[in-house]
């Protein structure tokens, strides 16, 4: 008997999300077949360049360590009832001052320069969370807004440091000037896996990451303070709970995270800051978050779907000549699907619950009346 | 530096104001009524992109600038319909289903400019329309009474905007929805529709205001991403005017003046790097919503809260 109702909320727990996805993508292929392109073909081409050649796997794998890593912050930050929409402008932070320390200290060896590298990046991008935390837990600033403006703030300011600070010492020596870092040294950059390929070391880092968040949301206190503030904030002030400090900490670890995804994006891949560092990660990791459930270790074949779908998507232009914009489109109607699922889960478990109470009352057991069913995640 | 402070280099920058408050005050009046009746729309930003393309390639396609204008109302009206059955009727949580609405119509505008127009085409969009008599009146007269009928289309809004929310049945409906549902339930209003209605209205305002970034100027053009942060700063815009139109009109004229100013830095050359007057929009943004939240005035109470019988939350 337990074990039938857990079967099936789970497959409820999923299978509406699927449902949602598959969903988006039929809606999505009317907008390829106006793109004049055969929708069945498009959609084919994009998971058999993405996951059936073994170059477009590695490159799937590539695209979904900087969504898992943002999902993971995303996670948090929802969890805890921050809408932290800015996860791209703390990458763009992140990926800046990691960069930085890898470029000032070439010198260090190199698990030392890796990790600090990594440190900075994560400090950087928590600063940058830290910002619309503080503004929120003190002032009530609508973090959704703050968090939209800093992305574009962040933006400029890498352009401010690609055009001047930070720019290649050769590229203004030849007067190219194309707005990207000088590289940074062979001891700070992370190991491929495979050779012709960039798959590198930092898929290890995410998931480790994201089993490390997986156990402080739902295994610690803090986690727990954090997960109570998300769900009920009343009854977590009443409860004695110290609710700004967990939203500013929800924020600082989200803006971490993504600040990180910023820097392994730079010593993983690039090998240096170049303009379109974030690639638009920062919202493609709040879908990959939601349709993973806002759960870190459902977030891990999440973020693997969106990297093929992103990688997919890409190709498009090539094989069947649709730009790419469409992977926006795509995302949109997912979160749109998604979301509005949601409800349709909760009504679900809602009636479970009405129908259990019905058979207690008429089994003559007291029963509350109502028992409103508590939003299953972000509320 | 000097020149900068001139009396025309002045008036130039108050004109500009006036036109670039147009976009605020559309995108800004419309997402008050939607939030009036308890529904935030994030979308703005993604509707606001579809309005400025669509407009465009049908005025553009047809030659006839009113057609664009028409197009933009549908398709914000659609895009009205699609936010409203994901925020009301499916009741999802609004922050997040408009930051899909937002992606999708950045991907939509993207898409469809990619494959229609391919590159930037330019045509002339309304012409102005310098009012008799007021046009007249030294200083004013150039800075309000010679712009297009856009602009002051936006303009009349506000007293209208004022009239329906505060003078009119309707505007105590979406009122009483907007911050007590289940008394205006009750009463034997339907929370659903009022807030269909508003969420279609706000939509079709953002696409209008998506609409005057294109056919709206002097020199039309359509370019990717062109609303640039304006519809999120337009929601913003509603918080720091605690849900009032004449605060929504100080605040697009406070946005719009300094849009105008990080635009003239642009051009004039002061020697810092045009990045930084980018930046000013987006921080003056962050600092006015610190300060406005400072206040006792609290938005609707039914703000984000989706609606259900019998079920308070």
């Amino acid at each position: 008997m337990q074990l039938r109702i857990w079967n099936r909320n789970v497959l409820v727990n999923w299978g509406v999300p699927i449902a949602a996805v598959f969903l988006a993508l039929v809606v999505g292929a009317f907008f390829l077949g106006l793109a004049g392109a055969n929708p069945l073909v498009a959609y084919r081409s994009m998971f058999y360049e993405a996951l059936g050649t073994r170059y477009g796997l590695t490159e799937t794998v590539v695209k979904a360590v900087p969504l898992l890593l943002v999902g993971l912050g995303i996670c948090i930050a929802f969890r805890t009832g921050m809408i932290n929409i800015g996860a791209e402008g703390q990458m763009i932070i992140g990926a800046i001052t990691g960069t930085a320390f890898a470029l000032s200290f070439p010198g260090l060896p190199a698990p030392l320069l890796i990790l600090f590298s990594f440190l900075a990046g994560f400090v950087g991008g928590a600063l940058y969370g830290f910002i619309p935390g503080i503004l929120k837990a003190h002032l009530n600033v609508n973090e959704i807004l703050t968090t939209v403006m800093l992305n574009s703030v962040a933006l400029q300011l890498q352009f401010l440091l690609l055009r001047g600070l930070m720019m290649d010492p050769q590229e203004r020596a030849y007067g190219t000037g194309y707005p990207q870092s000088a590289s940074i040294v062979e001891a700070a950059r992370l190991s491929r896996l495979i050779p012709r390929a960039r798959i590198h070391s930092g898929v290890f880092i995410a998931i480790i990451l994201a089993v490390i968040v997986f156990v402080l949301l739902w295994k610690t206190t803090i986690g727990y303070r954090m997960r109570a503030v998300g769900k009920n904030y009343d009854a977590a002030v009443y409860g004695g709970i110290r609710v700004k400090r967990y939203l500013v900490l929800s924020m600082v670890l989200a803006g971490g995270l993504a600040g990180l995804a910023g820097t392994i994006e730079v010593v993983g891949v690039h090998y240096r800051l170049l303009d379109g560092v974030s690639a638009g990660y920062g919202f493609s990791g709040i879908v990959a978050a939601l349709f993973g459930q806002l759960h870190p270790l459902g977030t891990i074949p999440s973020a693997f779907f969106f990297g093929a779908l992103l990688f997919g998507a890409e190709r498009l232009q090539r094989s069947v000549g649709v730009p790419s914009a469409m992977v926006h489109v795509i995302q949109g109607l997912v979160v749109v699907f998604v979301v509005s699922s949601d409800y349709l889960t909760k009504r679900f478990l809602q009636k479970r619950v009405d129908v259990g109470f019905k058979r207690l009352r008429q089994e003559g057991v007291a029963a509350p009346e109502e028992l409103p069913l508590q939003g299953r995640s972000h509320e | 530096m000097s020149e900068f402070f001139q009396a025309t280099v002045l008036l130039g920058l108050l004109t500009a104001g006036v036109r670039l408050a147009t976009p605020f005050l559309f995108a800004g009046l419309g997402e008050m009524l939607s939030q009036r009746s308890g529904v935030l729309n994030l979308g703005v930003e993604g509707i606001m992109l579809i309005g400025a393309f669509v407009s465009f390639f049908v005025a553009f396609e047809s030659g006839n600038l009113y057609l664009g204008l028409l197009a933009a109302i549908l398709a914000g009206a659609f895009m009205g319909l699609l936010t409203a059955f994901v925020s009301v009727t499916m009741k999802a949580v609004q922050g997040i289903s408009g930051i899909g609405i937002h992606i999708l119509g950045l991907g939509l505008s993207g898409l469809f400019f990619r494959l229609t127009m391919g590159s930037i085409s330019t045509m002339r969009g309304f012409p102005r329309l310098a009012i008799p008599i007021l046009k007249d009146i030294p200083v004013l007269g150039r800075v309000l009474f010679n712009q297009n009928w856009m602009v002051y289309a936006a303009l009349l809004l506000v007293p209208i905007s004022w009239a329906v929310i505060y003078k009119t049945t309707f505007g105590l409906k979406v009122r009483s929805v907007g911050e007590n549902p289940h008394a205006a339930d009750s009463l034997g209003i339907s929370v659903t529709r009022v807030r269909y209605i508003c969420v279609v209205i706000g939509s079709i305002m953002a696409s209008i205001a998506g609409a005057f970034l294109t056919i709206g100027q002097h020199e039309a053009a359509f370019v990717n991403n062109i609303a640039a942060g304006r519809g999120f700063i337009a929601v913003a815009l509603v918080y720091f005017a605690k849900w009032n139109p004449l605060g929504v009109l100080a605040g697009a004229f406070l946005f719009s003046m300094i849009d105008a100013f990080q635009l003239r830095i642009q051009i004039i050359d002061i020697g810092i790097p045009y990045e930084i007057p980018v930046m000013l929009p987006y921080i003056v943004t962050i600092v006015v919503l610190a300060l406005s939240t400072r206040g006792r005035v609290l938005g609707p109470t039914a703000l984000t809260k989706p609606f259900v019988r019998g079920v308070h939350t």
